[in-house]
């Protein structure tokens, strides 16, 4: 049983936010270096956008801009770039997880290797949080059966 | 004694709160009072965690450049760490947990729990 | 009845703990040991090894990177669990 919220002021008021809410949670993710942030807290904060938009309108407008298919693409997405930033350093036989081996192939030294690698795990921890949250909830909401809600609520 | 009540006054608040959490997960007869009552326990144990790595005068964890760092100006980092994962976990418990509520819903129509045993058992 | 002995177990158990409070050390104490073993060496050590100010995510992302990595997968698996309980396809409706 899913519902329409038909206010004016909710729907224009989230109208607004959601871009919003998308640049911030990418703010964070990229300041999590010099600041606290990181890729769990950008990542809540970009599902927090989506669920936004489905709270707010319909389940529909959520699954317009991110279908099922994509949500199932980018969980699994996030882990391969984190497990492939790890096995990379196997190839040039350094340890497994040890971002110094970066170094090979961008033009930086030991220490900002590191740094890069730690830049590049926080994205796909990132991507994989905010698919798995959006994914939660839109199965909980419609108890499963997500084509059968989208057409009733088109008729 | 006068110690014992005026220093470590803020780990009562810890213990107060995991026993709302023990006795919500006991004694109610809803399911989802009961989810409820775990989370509760659950998000007191991580916030007796973080409380552990304060230091006085201490500030954030994030390293002034410029200067060498030294281990008394800055709180530990370590416990924070530790209960992001433990964070995550939860979400994770919670989810799947509510998961199985909808299910347990679908099937006998009701969330107290005498009921779904007293229709299980026949 | 149920309630009564919830209640007595509960306050009990918080009684307990109460009285195990005892042996904690002060709240904020730099000595304590928790504080002493090896988080030093990552406050220390973190921008001369890893260029990262962030004591968090040097610890979270690269000296503990392996951990990390699993709660990922952890979280992957509980957003396939809930899709496994709950998505009915289509064909089938029973």
């Amino acid at each position: 049983m899913v519902r329409n919220l038909d206010d004016l002021i909710v729907r224009t008021c989230s109208r607004i936010m959601v871009p919003f809410l998308q640049i911030y949670s990418l703010y964070v993710y990229v300041h999590g270096h010099t600041s606290p942030g990181g890729g769990f807290q950008g990542g809540c904060i970009m599902a927090a956008s989506f669920i936004l938009l489905a709270v707010a309108y319909d389940i529909g407008e959520a699954k317009r801009r991110f279908s099922e298919r994509l949500n199932a693409l980018f969980c699994c997405l996030g882990v391969f770039i984190y497990a492939g930033t790890g096995a990379v350093s196997l190839i040039f036989s350094d340890n497994f997880l040890d971002y110094s081996a970066w170094r090979h192939i961008l033009p930086a030294g030991p220490v900002m290797a590191r740094y890069y690698g730690i830049a590049m795990i926080e994205l796909g921890v990132e991507i994989t949080v905010m698919a798995v949250m959006v994914s939660i909830f839109l199965d909980l909401v419609t108890a499963g059966e997500q084509e059968a809600v989208l057409e009733r609520n088109h008729d | 004694m006068i110690e014992y009540l005026l220093v470590k006054h803020s780990y009562w608040f810890y213990i107060a709160m995991i026993m709302v959490g023990f006795y919500g997960m006991m004694a109610k007869n809803n399911l989802m009072k009961k989810l409820i009552g775990m989370n509760i326990f659950q998000w007191s144990i991580i916030l007796y965690y973080i409380s552990i790595g304060s230091k006085k005068g201490g500030t954030l964890p994030v390293v002034i450049t410029g200067q060498a760092a030294r281990a008394a100006d800055y709180i530990n980092p370590l416990p924070h760490v530790l209960m992001l994962t433990a964070i995550v976990v939860g979400v994770a418990t919670t989810g799947i947990a509510l998961a199985l509520l909808v299910i347990l819903y679908r099937k006998y129509g009701t969330l107290e729990e005498d009921e779904i045993i007293k229709a299980i058992k026949q | 009845m149920n309630r009564l002995l919830s209640l007595c177990i509960t306050v009990l158990a918080g009684l307990l703990l109460l009285y195990g409070v005892e042996e904690f050390p002060r709240w904020g104490d730099p000595q304590q040991p928790a504080n002493v073993h090896v988080s030093p060496r990552y406050i220390e050590k973190t921008l001369p090894e890893t260029g990262v100010p962030n004591a968090v995510t040097s610890v979270l992302a690269d000296y503990r990177g392996y951990d990390t990595m699993f709660e990922t997968s952890v979280i992957f698996t509980a957003g396939v669990a809930v899709m496994m309980l709950l998505r009915r396809s289509r064909g089938k409706k029973s």
